[in-house]
C-alpha cells in the first residue's frame, strides 16, 4: 500500500497532522494546524496557556474529534474516535492530572487499564521488568498513596510502554519533579528516543526544551506560529515566539534593608485532617518587612497544609506558632489574620480563590468580607464590590468578556492576576501565597511576580510556596525547601542554586548530614 | 459526529428562565400522553387539573390553604439546598411544630389572650428547629449523613403524634377517637376571610417567601449560603465555618416546617389528628375465595380483629357531627386487636 507513493514507506513520517481544526462555541482553539512528527525524535511543542496545545493532544490521541483537518499515521489516513485507536496504532499519552486510584497498587492501577482477563500477577512481572529494562524504579506491589508524585507519574509512564508505543505524548512531565527526578525522566527520554521511538513534548519551561528536544512547534491563540529546532535558539527568543512579542522582565528587587520581623512562624506541628495528607513537623522561620522567602518543594510535601496552617483555615494547637506583627494568632481563623493585615491566596484557583460559578464582584466579597467596606451591617454593597473588581481589572491588566463576568470564564492567567489583585488591594503587611503562577501564561507571571517584589519593597513580608524553581530564583530574597513536611534552614538566595535547592527538596538539609552519614 | 458536551462560555440567561418553562411544558405533553392512554379525553383531563381549580373562588382558596405549609416547607429547604445540605426530613419537622404548637394550644387555650396564639406559634416553630437540630447535630459531630437521618426521624415524628392523640393528648370528651380536643379559638390562626378557610398562615408562606427573595441575594447570610453549597474549600477561605452552616439552614429550615405544621393545625384543621392507614374491616368480601383454606383462614382474621361495620357508620356520623367551620380530613380506625 505504501509502496505506490513515490518516496516510499522509510520517508514517511511517523505522524502528520494536516490542517486540524478545533471549535468551541466561538472559540477556536486549533485552527488548521500542520504537525510532523518523525520517528525516534523529541518534538516539542510550545505555547502559552490557552495556546491549543492541548485540544491537539486531545485530537491526536482520540479524545476529541476535529471540525477539519485529518491525521496521517505512517502516511496513511486515519480515523481516532477514541483513545483505544490511538493505542491500537501505537501512541500512548503521559497525562499532567494522573488518573490512578490511591487505594490500589501500582500493579492494580496498571491492570485496570489493560484488556480483560489480564491478571494483576502478569501485570506486577512486566512492570518489574520495564522498569528494570528503562531504570525507572516502581514496585508493583507498593499502594498509590504511598508514593511520591516522581512515582506516580513513573506508573503512568510504566503504564504506556506496556503497550509497546510508538509514539509517546507528555504533558508537561517535569511540572511536579524536582530537578535531580527531572534529570532521570530526561534519560530515559533520551533512550527511548534512541530506540526509534518518538515524544511529543508539552512544556514550557524552556531550558530544558531546548535541552532534550530536536525540533519544536509553536502555537500561538490555535496557530502555529513557528517551526524551529530550540537548540539554536535562546529561551528569550522562544518565549517570544509564544507570545507574540518580548515578554518584560521582572525588575530585581535590588539591594535593600529588611525592617522588623512581620511573620513569625514558631514550632509550628500539625496532624493532617486528611488520612493521606502530610503532617508538619517543627516547622519555623521568620520573615521581615521587605523580605520575599520563597519555599520550594515537590508538590505534596507538607505545602497544603502549611498554607493553611499560615493562613489560618485550619488553626494550630498553639497560639505561639504563627504570629503577625507581635500578635500570636496560631489558634485564630483567617479573617482575624486578615484583619491583622494579612492576605492569603491559595493554590487552587476555582473553587478555593475564587468560585467559578460567581461574577467578579461576588468573588471580591469571598475575601473582603472581612476587611473591607463591601459589607454593611449584614448587606452586601453590591455597587462597592463592583467598583472594587472594575479597579482590579484595571490595575492588573486582567482580561475579560464583560464589565462583571463570572470567574470561571477566565483563563488561568487572568483569574490569577484577579486573585492576586484583590489581595494586592489592601497593600497587605503580610501575604503569602501558593503557587503564584502555577500554568498562568508568561505574561500574566512576570506581572504577578512584578507586583510582589513592589509590595515587598514597601516593606511588606511575602512567603511564596512555589514548586517553580525559576520564579523561586527570580524574586525570592531567602529560600527554603520542604520536604515530608519538614522544612529546611532558610538560606539567602544569593548562596543558593539549582543543584542546591534540589537537594534541599529530596529533604537532605546540612543538619542532616551528620544523622545521614551515622546511618550509612 | 460524535456527542461532545461543551461547556457554555457565559451562563446562559435565557436558559435560566426557560427550563423551568421547558420542565412544565414536558410535564404536560407526559400528561396528555397518560390520558390518551387512559381513555380520557386530554382537555377534559387538563382543564380538571390546572384550569378548574382556580375558576371559582372557593375552590381557589382550597388551592392556597393547601399550598401554603409547602410554600413555607419549600422556602425552608430552599436553604438548604443552597448550601447543599440536604434536609429531607421536613415532613417530620412538620409534624413536631404540629405536636408543640398544639400541645401549648390544648394546654394553654383557656387565656383569652392574643398572647396564646402567639406561644402556640412560637412553640410550632421551636419544635421543628428542636427536630431539625438532631440531624445537624448528627452531621456536624458524627459525620452521619443527613439525608437518613433526617428522613427516618420523620417516621419516629409520625408515630409519636399517633402515641399522643390516642394517649396523652386523646379528647378526654372525644369517645377515645384519637383526636384531640378542638383548640379554642384564642389558639386559632383568625380566618383572612370571614366565611372561607383563608387562615392567616397562608399570609406567612407569602410575606416570607417575598422577604427570602429580598434577602438572600442581598445580605452577607445568603452569599455565605451560597458560597457553602457552590465551593466548600472557597467557603473556608472565605472563613465561613461550614459546620455553623449546616446548623443554621437546618433550624431556619426546621423553623419554617414546624411554622407549617403549627398553621395547618392551628388554622386549617384545629386539633391534631394521625395520619394513617385505616384497618381491617369485618365484612363478607372473603366470602367469595374459592379455596377454602384461604378463604377460612381470611375470615377468621377478619372476624376476631376486623372492626365491626357498625362501629364505621358510628364515625361516619361522629364526622358528620363535626361544628360548623370544621372539616374532619382524615380518621383512623383499627379493630383494638389488629397489631
Amino acid at each position: 500500500m505504501a509502496g505506490k507513493t513515490n518516496d516510499g514507506t522509510d520517508r514517511m513520517p511517523l505522524l502528520e497532522a494536516r490542517g486540524i481544526t478545533k471549535q468551541f462555541g466561538t472559540v477556536i482553539a486549533n485552527d488548521t494546524v500542520d504537525l510532523v512528527v518523525e520517528e525516534g525524535e523529541i518534538h516539542a511543542l510550545l505555547g502559552e496557556n490557552g495556546a491549543g496545545k492541548s485540544t491537539l493532544v486531545k485530537i491526536l490521541y482520540g479524545i476529541l474529534e476535529p471540525n477539519a483537518g485529518e491525521v496521517l499515521w505512517r502516511g496513511q489516513p486515519v480515523t481516532l474516535r477514541a483513545p483505544a485507536d490511538a493505542q491500537a496504532l501505537g501512541i500512548g499519552m503521559v497525562f499532567q492530572h494522573f488518573s490512578l486510584f490511591e487505594a490500589l497498587t501500582v500493579a492494580e492501577n496498571i491492570t485496570l487499564a489493560m484488556p480483560k482477563g489480564t491478571t494483576t500477577r502478569d501485570v506486577a512481572r512486566q512492570v518489574r521488568s520495564i522498569s528494570e529494562e528503562y531504570g525507572l524504579p516502581l514496585d508493583p506491589d507498593r499502594h498509590v498513596y504511598r508514593l511520591s508524585v516522581g512515582e506516580r507519574q513513573r506508573i503512568e509512564i510504566v503504564r504506556c510502554l506496556m503497550q509497546n508505543p510508538r509514539l509517546i505524548i507528555m504533558d508537561e512531565p517535569t511540572a511536579v519533579l524536582t530537578p535531580q527526578e527531572a534529570d532521570k525522566l530526561f534519560e530515559t527520554l533520551t533512550r527511548l528516543a534512541g530506540e526509534g521511538c518518538a515524544i511529543l513534548y508539552i512544556s514550557h519551561r524552556l531550558e530544558e526544551v531546548k535541552r532534550i528536544c530536536s525540533t519544536s512547534t509553536v502555537l500561538r491563540r490555535g496557530k502555529v506560529v513557528a517551526s524551529c529546532d530550540p537548540r539554536e535558539e535562546t529561551a528569550a527568543s522562544l518565549a517570544s515566539m509564544m507570545v507574540g512579542a518580548d515578554v518584560e522582565d521582572v525588575k530585581p528587587p535590588g539591594e535593600h534593608e529588611f525592617g522588623a520581623v512581620r511573620l513569625k512562624v514558631d514550632g509550628l506541628s500539625t496532624v493532617p485532617e486528611d488520612p493521606l495528607g502530610t503532617a508538619l513537623r517543627d516547622i519555623s522561620f521568620e520573615v521581615r518587612g521587605g523580605e520575599i522567602l520563597g519555599i520550594a518543594g515537590v508538590a505534596g510535601n507538607g505545602q497544603e497544609e502549611l498554607f493553611q496552617a499560615l493562613s489560618g483555615i485550619v488553626p494550630a494547637d498553639r497560639p505561639d506558632t504563627v504570629t503577625i506583627d507581635g500578635e500570636a494568632v496560631g489558634r485564630k481563623g483567617i479573617n482575624v489574620r486578615r484583619r491583622l493585615g494579612a492576605a492569603f491566596a491559595p493554590e487552587e484557583r476555582i473553587g478555593e480563590a475564587a468560585v467559578g460559578r460567581f461574577k467578579l464582584s461576588d468573588n471580591v466579597l469571598l475575601s473582603g468580607h472581612a476587611t473591607e467596606s463591601v459589607v454593611s451591617s449584614g448587606f452586601i454593597n453590591a455597587r462597592t464590590a463592583r467598583n472594587h473588581a472594575a479597579e482590579i481589572i484595571q490595575r492588573f491588566d486582567v482580561r475579560v468578556g464583560g464589565p462583571d463576568p463570572e470567574a470561571g470564564s477566565l483563563s488561568g492567567g487572568n483569574l490569577q492576576k484577579f486573585v492576586v489583585g484583590r489581595e494586592m488591594r489592601r497593600s497587605p503587611g503580610v501575604f503569602v501565597l501558593s503557587q503564584p503562577t502555577w500554568g498562568v501564561d508568561a505574561g500574566a507571571a512576570a506581572i504577578i511576580r512584578q507586583a510582589l517584589i513592589d509590595l515587598a519593597a514597601k516593606g511588606n513580608a511575602v512567603v511564596v510556596i512555589s514548586q517553580d524553581l525559576d520564579e523561586i530564583f527570580q524574586i525570592a530574597d531567602s529560600i527554603a525547601a520542604i520536604s515530608h513536611g519538614r522544612l529546611s534552614p532558610v538560606h539567602p538566595a544569593s548562596e543558593m542554586n539549582m543543584e542546591k535547592v534540589g537537594l534541599l527538596m529530596g529533604g537532605i538539609h546540612a543538619s542532616d548530614s551528620e544523622e545521614a552519614s551515622d546511618a550509612a | 459526529m460524535r456527542l461532545e458536551l461543551e461547556r457554555r462560555a457565559v451562563h446562559s440567561q435565557a436558559m435560566t428562565v426557560l427550563s423551568p418553562v421547558i420542565a412544565i411544558g414536558l410535564t404536560l405533553v407526559a400528561g396528555v400522553i397518560l390520558f390518551v392512554l387512559a381513555g380520557i379525553n386530554p382537555v377534559d383531563g387538563i382543564y380538571t387539573y390546572f384550569i378548574s381549580p382556580l375558576a371559582s373562588a372557593y375552590s381557589a382558596q382550597e388551592v392556597l390553604v393547601k399550598a401554603a405549609p409547602l410554600i413555607l416547607i419549600a422556602l425552608g429547604l430552599s436553604l438548604c439546598f443552597q448550601a447543599n445540605v440536604w434536609n429531607i426530613g421536613a415532613e417530620g419537622q412538620y409534624t413536631i411544630g404540629a405536636i408543640f404548637g398544639g400541645w401549648v394550644a390544648l394546654t394553654f387555650g383557656d387565656f383569652d389572650s392574643v398572647l396564646t396564639l402567639l406561644a402556640v406559634l412560637v412553640a410550632g416553630i421551636l419544635g421543628g428547629m428542636l427536630w431539625a437540630a438532631i440531624p445537624a447535630l448528627l452531621k456536624t459531630v458524627f459525620r452521619a449523613n443527613e439525608i437518613l437521618t433526617s428522613l427516618m426521624l420523620t417516621y419516629v415524628a409520625l408515630l409519636l403524634l399517633d402515641y399522643l392523640v390516642r394517649g396523652p393528648l386523646r379528647d378526654p370528651a372525644g369517645f377515645n377517637f384519637p383526636e384531640s380536643a378542638l383548640f379554642s379559638s384564642s389558639a386559632t390562626l383568625p380566618g383572612l376571610t370571614s366565611d372561607g378557610r383563608l387562615h392567616l398562615g397562608v399570609l406567612f408562606a407569602f410575606v416570607l417567601a417575598i422577604v427570602m427573595a429580598f434577602a438572600l441575594p442581598t445580605t452577607l447570610k445568603g452569599f455565605e449560603i451560597r458560597t457553602v453549597g457552590q465551593a466548600p474549600k472557597a467557603a473556608r477561605f472565605a472563613g465561613f465555618g461550614a459546620k455553623n452552616m449546616i446548623l443554621f439552614v437546618f433550624m431556619v429550615s426546621g423553623a419554617f416546617a414546624g411554622l407549617a405544621g403549627v398553621s395547618e393545625v392551628a388554622g386549617t384543621i384545629g386539633q391534631l389528628l394521625p395520619v394513617i392507614s385505616p384497618g381491617y374491616v369485618n365484612t363478607p368480601i372473603f366470602d367469595g375465595v374459592d379455596d377454602d383454606e384461604t378463604r377460612e383462614r381470611y375470615q377468621e382474621a377478619v372476624a376476631t380483629q376486623g372492626l365491626d361495620p357498625a362501629a364505621v357508620a358510628a364515625n361516619v356520623v361522629h364526622a358528620l357531627a363535626q361544628p360548623a367551620g370544621v372539616n374532619l380530613v382524615e380518621i383512623a380506625m383499627l379493630s383494638t386487636d389488629q397489631h
